[in-house]
């Protein structure tokens, strides 16, 4: 419906790109400059001048002579003709066989599109050079034969895409909508479909041409299409080919139009596809215009906040004022923590709060190119901000890491063992049998039933659960103190949920190492954590111990995710939850983050950054009415 | 052993390949309106000649005969002669092919190290490297192989003479001059084709870096050079196997130019000599070679798939 309106559009922003308008230009003056070659060239094609033999250019001659005193530019338009034509030829039947099959494979689906796709399979495999020889030697000198043969042997390119397209089109609830209300096929593939497709079978249509021009040039410069003295493009380079040893100015006129010919195709195809997707991604956020830089809120009297300024020596990991970027958009602002020895912290909140940001970013390993731009990372004494080679020493044999999608999280080309046996022998520099070994034992260790069998498997034959412990088993490897796991049970079954948290309770017990784990699951928290830290749009808004977070939240956010935690919830009533959502970094407001979505916002919350307040003991709270809360809290 | 299966089961599958090409030249080589009878004959010739010639040549029987004909005599390796020569197609087809496969592999061995190491360089530098590789691409895309091998001659053969501008010395006769009878024609190959497999490169190494398990690999503390060069570049591998492929058929198209530029005597050359000649046995035996070393090339990358990646072994 609106397509009608887009394409103009379409045209119009195409025209804006530099590289778009350069490759128009050329193709429009060389298809002009060819076509009207009578009117233009001053010399006749085949015109001879034996006292201008092998002239460099000169007004008479703007791009020189051949070795038979004829106008270079001359023949180079008029060799122009047969050119397009025959790139013409061989891009319409492309069009038909190729775009007409894509299109009927993609929407009708079953056996069509199987043979389809069989019969594309086949002539991709040939080889399409040979294939028109050998045409050429059943038609000889018979151009049009031999370019319509290419067509087709080029059209598998044009039928997968078209192929996939279509075939994604045709799934669009819209389409469906078409079919049920009783529209024809055709008249959903004219109306509904082929709009759509346009730009796609543009930009396959511009590479194509490219390709033709190339072969058409080629079979010319073979001998096998317009005889001499007939112009053409690839006679002329054959030309300087005979007198390359003394006239090499002469590849220039002859080779340096075709490039530039095919470059420009290639480079309006580009345009095209570049523009078709901008227009595409440009609807789908939605206008929202230049990015104002966010608004970054003042952290204000830190210190009367309970963590001091200053990493505590006691903890195995002390983070301080940690900020993250990713783009220059700060991502997570200002977050402190720490980890004592043993101890298990959870960080919970909703997706997109900078919670896994802050996990990797304690490694330095921001993801989506972003990086740590301020904060101290303390771990064992060692700040590791900044600190390549602090951090190189402690991933793996300080700190360990287990990811959230346990089924991505190992390499799919070695086996298990392979893979842990890396991570042991760099680590505890083992020889190759200890190390086997050492993996056999890991895995023993996590719970893996049958080491031996699933170390010689490849990361494909486990499953999410098995291959979650081998990560952690991976993790172990290095005997890390600090396991920094990353919602380590959001991708698995309910069941293998509770089996992982178990095995992580049992592991730190046995080897007592520290957890900081990354969930937005309350039950995980409640299960393994001794204290957590509320994050909310990349800030920490609450930290306490376990049970008085459970029972006497002191911060909006906290008491709103407690209540819409499904273990709670109560069957038969609606699941509570908050309103709103999540704001994006660059939305970020001056004041409290949370005012948007929060109950008790007054206008104070909306006017100035929040600062993280120390309510009571080991509680930190950025809230500016808790009390509120709390007698909410004894009301309830 | 599942490699061995897979081998069988890709080399049945190829099969409708060589009867398509074969069954394909044989419909179009019977529409040549030219009588190759006549042309062996020559023009002395008596009536009985003549039609002994075109019996020898079943030139009288239905074509689907004449094709099954031709099929079971290529099954005894018997691919008739050429008509002007006479001599055996599959002894010309012999001389010829090392020619032919030494550019070829050449090439792609050259362009390959060449292209991966580009695209190494170009994925862990980025920005001018990354920018360069991407021109490069597009002018080995859109330059003609012609004329490219003309503008390697005139730089390296006539300007520098660094090197001879034609021919070519078998491998068996001198190995040095072999080696420098192949750099130009496999630079001027290689010259569009390096940027290709950069690019390639590039964009699937770039890729598999921000895979979830090398974000993993590099929590754990594994060596750096070990994440690029065993994981990345593995993992990187399958896409680049698939263009090299791709390369090494399309490849055919360049050395048809670059065997006829500087006068070597391969098969592509030959099958363009052929063509102008209607030298049809000839043709029918260089498509038929053509297409073996088309199915060739498709069943390594195929190994090389099951040799890199464990899914396509398992399932």
């Amino acid at each position: 419906m609106t397509t009608t309106k887009t394409r103009p559009a379409l045209a119009r922003r195409l025209l804006r790109r530099p590289s778009a308008v350069i490759a128009v230009a050329w193709l429009v003056t060389l298809t002009a400059a060819s076509l009207g070659a009578p009117l233009i060239a001053a010399h006749g094609p085949l015109d001879q001048d034996l006292t201008q033999v092998l002239a460099l250019p000169s007004a008479a001659h703007p791009l020189g002579t051949d070795s038979l005193g004829r106008d270079l530019l001359s023949r180079l338009l008029y060799g122009g003709q047969p050119a397009l034509l025959a790139v013409a030829e061989a891009l319409a039947v492309h069009l038909v066989v190729g775009a007409g099959l894509g299109l009927v494979a993609g929407y009708l689906g079953g056996w069509v599109d199987h043979l389809t796709t069989r019969i594309g399979d086949l002539l991709f495999a040939l080889p399409a050079i040979v294939i028109v020889l050998v045409v050429l030697s059943v038609f000889p000198g018979n151009l049009h034969a031999a370019m319509v043969t290419f067509g087709v042997l080029g059209s598998p390119s044009m039928i997968r895409v078209l192929r996939s397209r279509t075939l994604g089109i045709r799934q669009e609830m819209y389409v469906a909508a078409a079919r049920v209300s009783g529209l024809s096929d055709a008249q959903i593939l004219r109306r509904h479909v082929l709009p759509r497709l346009t730009s796609t079978v543009i930009v396959q249509a511009a590479l194509f041409s490219g390709v033709a021009v190339i072969i058409q040039a080629g079979l010319g410069f073979l001998g096998l299409g317009a005889q001499p003295p007939a112009p053409s493009w690839g006679g002329l380079v054959a030309d300087a080919s005979q007198v390359i040893d003394r006239d090499p100015w002469m590849l220039v006129p002859a080779g340096v139009p075709l490039v530039l010919t095919v470059i420009a195709l290639m480079a309006l195809g580009d345009a095209i596809r570049d523009t078709a997707v901008e227009n595409w991604s440009v609807s789908k956020l939605a206008a929202s215009g230049p990015v104002a830089p966010p608004p970054v809120a003042e952290e204000m009297a830190e210190e009367t906040a309970g963590t001091s300024r200053a990493p505590d020596p006691d903890a195995l990991l002390s983070v301080r004022d940690l900020t993250v970027e990713i783009g220059g958009v700060p991502v997570v602002q200002g977050v402190s923590f720490d980890v004592m020895p043993g101890e298990t912290l959870g960080v919970v909140g909703e997706s997109g709060c900078g919670k896994s940001v802050t996990a990797l970013g304690v490694l330095g390993l921001v993801p989506g190119g972003g990086r740590v731009v301020r904060g101290r990372v303390v771990f064992d004494g060692v700040d590791l901000v900044g600190s390549p080679e602090g951090l190189a020493r402690v991933r793996g044999s300080g700190i360990a890491y287990v990811s959230q999608d346990p089924m991505v999280g190992l390499d799919p080309t070695f086996t298990v063992m392979a893979q842990l046996a890396e991570a042991v022998r760099r680590h505890l520099g083992t020889t190759r049998e200890q190390a086997r070994e050492r993996v056999l034992e890991l895995l023993a260790m996590v719970g893996v039933p049958d080491p031996p069998s699933v170390a010689r498997r490849h990361p494909h034959q486990l499953s999410g659960g098995l291959a979650q412990r081998v990560l952690i088993a991976l993790a172990l490897a290095g005997r890390p103190r600090l396991l920094i796991a990353d919602e380590p049970t959001t991708a698995l079954d309910v069941s293998v949920q509770k089996e992982i948290l178990t095995l992580l309770h049992t592991l730190q017990r046995r080897t007592g190492i520290a957890v900081l784990i990354v969930t937005h699951d309350w039950g995980v928290v409640a299960t393994l954590c001794h204290r957590s830290l509320v994050m909310y749009a990349g800030q920490v808004v609450e930290q306490a111990d376990v049970e008085p977070m459970f029972v006497r939240p002191l911060h909006p956010y906290t008491a709103g995710l407690l209540a819409a935690n499904p273990h709670q919830a109560v069957s038969g009533h609606p699941l509570v939850t908050i309103p709103g959502a999540v704001p994006p970094p660059r939305d970020w407001p001056v004041g409290c983050r949370f005012a948007a979505r929060c109950p008790h916002a007054a206008d104070d919350c909306r006017a100035a950054p929040v600062a993280l307040v120390q309510p009571e003991q080991a509680r930190l709270t950025r809230c500016l009415h808790f009390e509120e809360l709390v007698d909410e809290g004894v009301r309830r | 052993m599942s490699a061995l299966r897979l081998v069988v089961r890709r080399l049945l599958a190829s099969t409708p390949l060589l009867f398509l090409t074969s069954a394909l030249t044989f419909v179009l080589v019977s529409l040549v309106p030219g009588d190759p009878a006549r042309t062996i004959a020559g023009q002395h010739s008596t009536a009985e000649q003549y039609q002994l010639i075109r019996d020898r040549l079943g030139l009288d029987q239905p074509l689907p005969v004449q094709y099954w004909n031709w099929l079971t005599q290529a099954f005894h390796g018997d691919l008739g002669s050429s008509l002007f020569s006479g001599e055996a197609v599959t002894s010309i087809l012999s001389n010829r092919l090392p020619v032919s496969l030494s550019l070829i592999l050449a090439s792609t061995v050259v362009s390959g190290l060449a292209g991966v190491a580009l695209g190494l360089l170009s994925a862990r530098r980025g920005g001018v490297l990354m920018r360069l590789v991407d021109g490069l691409a597009t002018l080995g895309l859109a330059a003609p192989p012609f004329w490219l091998a003309l503008l390697v001659i005139e730089v390296f053969a006539v300007t520098l003479r660094w090197f001879p501008v034609t021919g070519y010395v078998p491998l068996e006769e001198n190995p040095g001059g072999w080696a420098g009878s192949l750099v130009l024609p496999v630079t001027s190959i290689a010259l569009g084709a390096v940027a290709i497999i950069a690019k390639q490169t590039r964009d699937s190494v770039l890729d598999t870096m921000n895979k979830d398990f090398i974000r993993v690999m590099q929590a754990n503390g594994f060596s750096p050079r070990s994440i690029l060069y065993r994981h990345i570049l593995r993992n990187a591998a399958l896409p680049i196997v698939t263009v090299l492929g791709v390369l090494m058929v399309s490849l055919l198209g360049a050395v048809v130019f670059v065997e006829t530029v500087f006068a070597m005597p391969g098969i592509a050359s030959l099958t363009q000599q052929a063509t102008i000649q209607h030298d049809i046995p000839v043709i029918q035996g260089a498509v038929l070679y053509i297409t073996v070393f088309v199915i060739v090339v498709n069943l390594a990358v195929d190994l090389a798939y099951v040799r890199l990646d464990p899914r396509v072994r398992t399932s």
